[in-house]
């Protein structure tokens, strides 16, 4: 059988006193879309960090497509494409020099790159800004030229640390199309998001981590069943309806203004809790993966 | 460094230096140049009607080999200092480098490469206008171009060493104030060294590297061959090695984290 695409086996990350990842096991199979969420410091930029075999790992073990980052990170690095949080772009070249410069690091001859760089500007609908020198383009275009310049090499593996933070709803639609197509043709796909719904709608598979832990893995349909079940019924926090809650022996969270029930059989405890506690407000949703994260790693703010 | 750390890749990190630096030479390529051209004026003619000879020499022809030697310095230094802490910090290039089969430490050796050929570039313009006003000898103040090769490798690891230690660009200030600055009067560059007391010598002998430069600079423009120039070149060849690989380490300590 082949190799799965990342494998990774007590993988533990440590700068000076601080434990970024802690002990994390995880394999990623080939054309899969594997997703990582948690809030700001979880340990998500450090472990693709490892992956893409620019930070030491200080234990455990992590291997690439059966090879191990520690022995082997140049060929590695020539398989997987990387898109950082942060625009590393050349501001004093051209959309198309920002990729024909970049292919020469992967060796890749200049024929060879003029025509993948023709393809992906078209791809990523980057034609007009061919030749502008990138300083003037958008935030989006930006983005997207990053993630053209990291599938120059034809990657197997594409790594994304929050491709569309920062956008607006438009530039984040276009990209995650251009995704999706990424994902068809059958590469593996690696990314960290704090858009829910967004993860929740593209990735096969995901682990929510806090604290450098993977605190569930699964898929976004068998999390929230398993954490959340079906519904949410949300309601007001006012003192009376507290007590009737309490007296029905309901479960209940309090998230400012708003009761939270979780349940699998709304129906039925709509009509209890009508009859029994006559809230002035009262509605039933389905679960999401934003209702497992809130209460997987709560709700106070991370700086 | 580990094994088959360091392969020719590093000629591409070099490559995309050169690719931009000739987009935009106009205003890179001709401050250096006309740096050089006042120092020309104001020592070699103006302060040289008063000191008129040194050691018998014409003083315009006793600073012009400084001169360039200052010009070799200062092209690789201050490429691998600021413009590399741009790239390094500002521009993050070194990072969408390290994502590439590309290693760390052939981005160094890229970089500091890169430096010495803005001393060698720098030195190529130069001297034509040196040989024109008669100021340098022919045909051994071709070997220049070698020693801008060598000077700027050494100076751009230099340079290199203080971009890994400095927390901000603006503490780049300090060596280039507190080192560079007393380097460029005090290696027998404006005035002979052998005019100070002999510990003075000894010790810029002993740790300024422009020192050397401006010896064999001028040994060979002059041209007054000698065999102290082999000393020089052993010492700069020695130093070159030992502070690149004490660039790469201090650089790999701040980048690879």
């Amino acid at each position: 059988m082949a190799a799965p695409a990342i494998l990774a086996e007590g993988l533990l990350k440590r700068y000076d006193d601080l434990v970024a990842v802690d002990r994390c096991s995880f394999v990623v199979e080939e054309g899969e879309v594997f997703g990582f969420l948690g809030p700001n410091g979880a340990g998500k930029t450090s472990i693709m960090r490892m992956i893409a075999c620019v930070s030491p790992t200080t234990g455990g073990r992590l291997e690439v497509f059966g090879m191990s980052v520690d022995d082997r990170p140049r060929e590695i690095k020539a398989l997987i494409g990387v898109v950082s949080q942060e625009n590393n772009l050349d501001p004093d070249l051209t959309v198309y020099e920002n990729l024909t410069v970049f292919a020469r690091f992967f060796e890749i001859d200049r024929a060879e790159a003029a025509r993948r760089a023709g393809e992906l500007i078209g791809f990523f609908g980057l034609d007009e800004k061919r030749d502008t020198v990138i300083e003037s383009l958008s935030g989006g275009m930006k983005r997207r030229l990053t993630i053209a310049r990291a599938l120059i090499n034809r990657p197997r593996l594409v790594i994304l640390d929050e491709p569309t933070t920062g956008l607006d709803p438009q530039a984040r639609a276009l990209i995650w199309e251009r995704l999706r197509s990424l994902r068809s043709a059958g590469s593996t796909i690696l990314l960290s998001t704090h858009y829910l719904e967004e993860a929740e709608r593209f990735c096969d598979r995901l682990v929510i981590m806090d604290g450098g832990r993977i605190l569930v893995e699964g898929s976004p349909a068998e999390i929230v069943a398993a954490r959340m079940g079906r519904a949410v019924i949300e309601t007001v926090d006012d003192p009376a309806v507290i007590d009737c809650l309490e007296r029905e022996g309901v479960v209940f969270e309090r998230f400012g203004d708003l009761v939270h029930i979780t349940t699998d059989a709304p129906d039925a405890l709509v009509q209890r809790l009508v009859a029994a506690c006559n809230p002035s407000r009262l509605s039933v949703r389905n679960a999401t993966l934003e209702d497992v994260f809130l209460r997987l790693t709560g709700r106070g703010l991370r700086e | 460094m580990t094994p088959g750390s360091v392969s020719w890749r590093f000629r591409h990190v070099w490559g995309r230096n050169l690719h931009i630096f000739l987009r935009t030479w106009k205003v890179s390529f001709l401050p250096p140049i006309f740096d050089s051209l006042f120092f020309l004026i104001a020592l070699g003619y103006g302060l040289g009607q008063f000191v008129q000879e040194i050691g018998g020499v014409d003083y315009a022809r006793f600073v012009a080999p400084a001169i360039v030697a200052i010009g070799i310095m200062n092209g690789a230094y201050y490429e691998t200092t600021y413009g590399s802490f741009v790239r390094m910090y500002y521009q993050k290039t070194f990072d969408a480098l390290v994502a590439t089969p590309v290693t760390i430490e052939e981005v160094i050796v890229g970089e500091i490469l890169w430096g010495a050929t803005k001393s060698v570039i720098y030195t190529v313009l130069i001297l034509p206008i040196l040989i024109l006003l008669g100021l340098v000898s022919l045909p051994s103040s071709l070997l220049l171009l070698p020693l801008a090769l060598v000077g700027g490798l050494l100076f751009g690891a230099i340079g290199l060493c203080f971009t890994a230690w400095t927390p901000s660009i603006d503490t780049l200030n300090y060596p280039s104030f507190l080192i560079i600055t007393p380097m460029m009067v005090l290696s027998g560059t404006f005035f002979p060294l052998e005019s100070l007391p002999l510990p003075v010598q000894y010790v810029a002998y002993g740790l300024l590297p422009l020192a050397h430069i401006v010896s064999i600079a001028r040994g060979l423009t002059l041209p007054a061959l000698a065999p102290f120039m082999l000393a020089s070149a052993a010492w700069l060849l020695v130093a070159t090695g030992l502070v690149m690989l004490l660039a790469i380490r201090l650089m790999k300590r701040r980048l690879v984290v």
